[in-house]
């Protein structure tokens, strides 16, 4: 019924107005409402999705495409297969800067992690006057690398910097902070820490505010002390912020610190900071090597890829209901 | 009974003597957080002071400067272009940040709330982009950027830096927490989705785009490693340039370097203590994911 009577309007429309095409039945031709929708939906999303295909998934693609190619002044590519890599496995100088790199993560990351842990614990307490404190530790990480690079080389220097002169003062000899390789990685680590921590600061106190309060009160009617409370609420609970923490800085540990290395260090002394970072930028943007530069990139990728799904795998995710 | 009276009276000696303990440890840990505080900022206020010393005093190894100059700030802007790089920081960072504002905000929009096949794909791609560090990908966006003719340009300072997964993230989260009832008010009103957008869902979303305002603004002004690459010409060296190659020319000249990193960083400080709340806030989100 409903059948023909759709089809006598179609042949009616058609008999009044033989040019249009059936379904349409005003004058102009509009899109119905989904496809509209679909339209605007592609004209938002058109300026990032075009940016970041151009910026950064095709960089990302051809970082691992260039690394198999010897790359020359301007412009000329030769396809050179595995040689980079091979390049890579007998370069002493790229190792050294791995086991710096390996030596930095392994002591920035735990230490960066307790510290800003503790200060999340510390600012969370009502203390008189913790806004002030969160900010003064904050304060740091609004400051570019640079600066920072400036101010503690400034710092640190061996006859005219104040460590020294406070260390002179209390009857200690002062250190050669920045003139030796692994004091100097250790002041990188010392800054980096310093710069840091007010930020993972601000990521445990959001995470500690996320826990309900009622979980500490109970523990204190079951006269948990400080310690019970912390191992049975705090730290199950405050997992996936952990999680979180330990990933971010794992990775920016890996590949950040470019700026500072650069303005604190340079690199030395003796190579004693150049980062593997550091040394891939040096073979790129010193000696024009994008090829080599590229193969030692995606190595390093490759490297934070392990480690991350490492992470993930201990930690499920940072996800406290393990159990299940 | 008695066992509860009994139970009664230990808990509240307990009680009384975890108060007494409690306003003790309070105050150790609040000594322990003014100590941390000045630590913290203690770096920051050696720069500042000492940059008002002269070059025979500056190291000194006093915090307050006995012979108080301007003259090392008057140095760095009159022998130095200072002013010229601190305005390109200027004009780069604020075009980056309104541009980023909007292009992320209108693809946060479309990804939370208009339907359209393949966006929840489309989500993890862009999502996916977050793991793509900068430096691991610098030599070849250099490649790029070359390619496409934009280095030594304001448009290869600038282009590059507006895109980043991280901003439309946190967006699509906020606009996934907005009331729906406005916008389908407007819709039935016969809005089209651009007046929706430009309307309704950008007024409602200025808390959080003051907050990642001030964020993208914070982090173009300090980048260093993008503008050292793709930038020689001196008319467009950004401030964080400046200061490096300012260091590396006047090695021991500490007051001017120091003038020279207290001007650089005294924008975003000034930021910091006026934006406090947004820039925490802003930060905290990203925490919780």
């Amino acid at each position: 019924m409903s059948g023909v009577a759709a089809q006598e309007r179609r042949r009616g429309t058609t008999m009044a107005a033989p040019a249009q095409s059936p379904d349409t039945s005003g004058r102009r031709p509009r899109l119905s409402r989904k496809h509209r929708e679909w339209l605007a939906a592609g004209l938002f999303l058109a300026p990032d999705v075009l940016g970041l295909l151009v910026f950064v998934a095709i960089p990302m693609v051809l970082s691992i495409g260039l690394s198999f190619f010897q790359v020359s002044g301007f412009g000329s590519y030769e396809w050179i297969g595995l040689g980079n890599y091979r390049r890579m496995v007998n370069d002493p100088l790229f190792w050294d800067s791995m086991k710096i790199t390996g030596l930095y993560v392994v002591f920035l990351v735990p230490i960066l992690f307790c510290v800003s842990l503790g200060l999340g614990l510390l600012v969370r307490q009502k203390l008189p006057g913790v806004g002030v404190y969160r900010t003064m530790l904050f304060m740091p990480y609004v400051i570019s690398l640079v600066v920072v690079g400036v101010l503690w080389k400034f710092l640190l220097d061996e006859q005219t910097g104040v460590v020294n002169r406070a260390m002179r003062a209390a009857g200690l000899d002062g250190e050669p902070w920045l003139g030796s390789p692994s004091l100097a990685l250790g002041c990188v680590i010392a800054v980096m820490v310093w710069v840091m921590m007010g930020y993972y600061m601000i990521i445990f106190l959001a995470g500690l505010q996320e826990i309900p309060q009622e979980y500490y009160e109970a523990a204190k009617l079951d006269g948990a002390g400080p310690w019970t409370t912390f191992r049975t609420i705090t730290w199950p609970l405050l997992r996936p912020t952990s999680f979180f923490v330990l990933l971010m800085s794992t990775v920016a540990a890996i590949t950040g610190g470019l700026d500072l290395i650069f303005v604190l260090t340079n690199g030395g002394p003796a190579n004693g900071t150049s980062l593997a970072i550091f040394y891939i930028y040096q073979q790129a943007f010193g000696f024009g090597e994008y090829g080599y530069a590229s193969a030692m990139g995606s190595f390093l990728v490759l490297i934070m890829v392990l480690i991350s799904a490492v992470l993930f795998t201990f930690t499920r995710g940072g996800r406290f209901d393990d159990g299940e | 009974m008695a066992s509860d009276a009994l139970t009664t009276r230990t808990h509240t000696t307990a009680a009384a003597a975890g108060r007494r303990r409690l306003l003790s440890s309070r105050a150790g840990l609040t000594l322990l957080a003014v100590v941390l505080s000045l630590i913290s900022l203690f770096p920051v206020l050696w720069m500042v002071t000492s940059s008002f010393k002269t070059r025979a005093t500056v190291t000194d190894g006093r915090l307050i400067p006995q012979d108080f100059t301007f003259q090392n700030f008057v140095y760095v802007f009159t022998e130095v272009p200072f002013a010229r790089y601190l305005w390109n920081s200027f004009f780069i960072s604020t075009v980056i940040t309104v541009a980023a504002l909007f292009f992320h905000s209108m693809a946060a929009y479309a990804l939370a709330r208009l339907r359209f096949p393949g966006r929840e794909r489309l989500f993890g791609a862009i999502f996916a982009t977050l793991l793509v560090t900068a430096p691991v990908v610098l030599i070849p966006l250099f490649l790029v950027a070359r390619e496409l003719g934009l280095l030594n340009s304001y448009a290869g300072l600038i282009i590059p830096a507006i895109f980043n997964a991280f901003g439309i993230f946190l967006l699509r989260q906020f606009y996934l927490g907005l009331p729906k009832e406005l916008e389908e008010a407007a819709v039935i009103d016969g809005c089209g989705h651009w007046r929706v957008y430009w309307n309704i869902v950008l007024p409602m979303s200025r808390p959080i785009l003051s907050a990642l305002a001030i964020f993208f603004f914070l982090a173009n002004w300090n980048a260093f490693v993008w503008p050292l690459v793709a930038t020689s010409d001196q008319d467009l060296t950004v401030v964080q340039l400046g200061i490096s190659s300012f260091q590396t020319q006047y090695t021991s000249n500490w007051n001017y370097i120091l003038a020279a990193a207290t001007v650089a960083a005294l924008p975003m400080l000034v930021l910091f203590f006026i934006f406090q709340r947004q820039i925490v806030e802003s930060i905290k989100t990203s925490g919780l994911k």
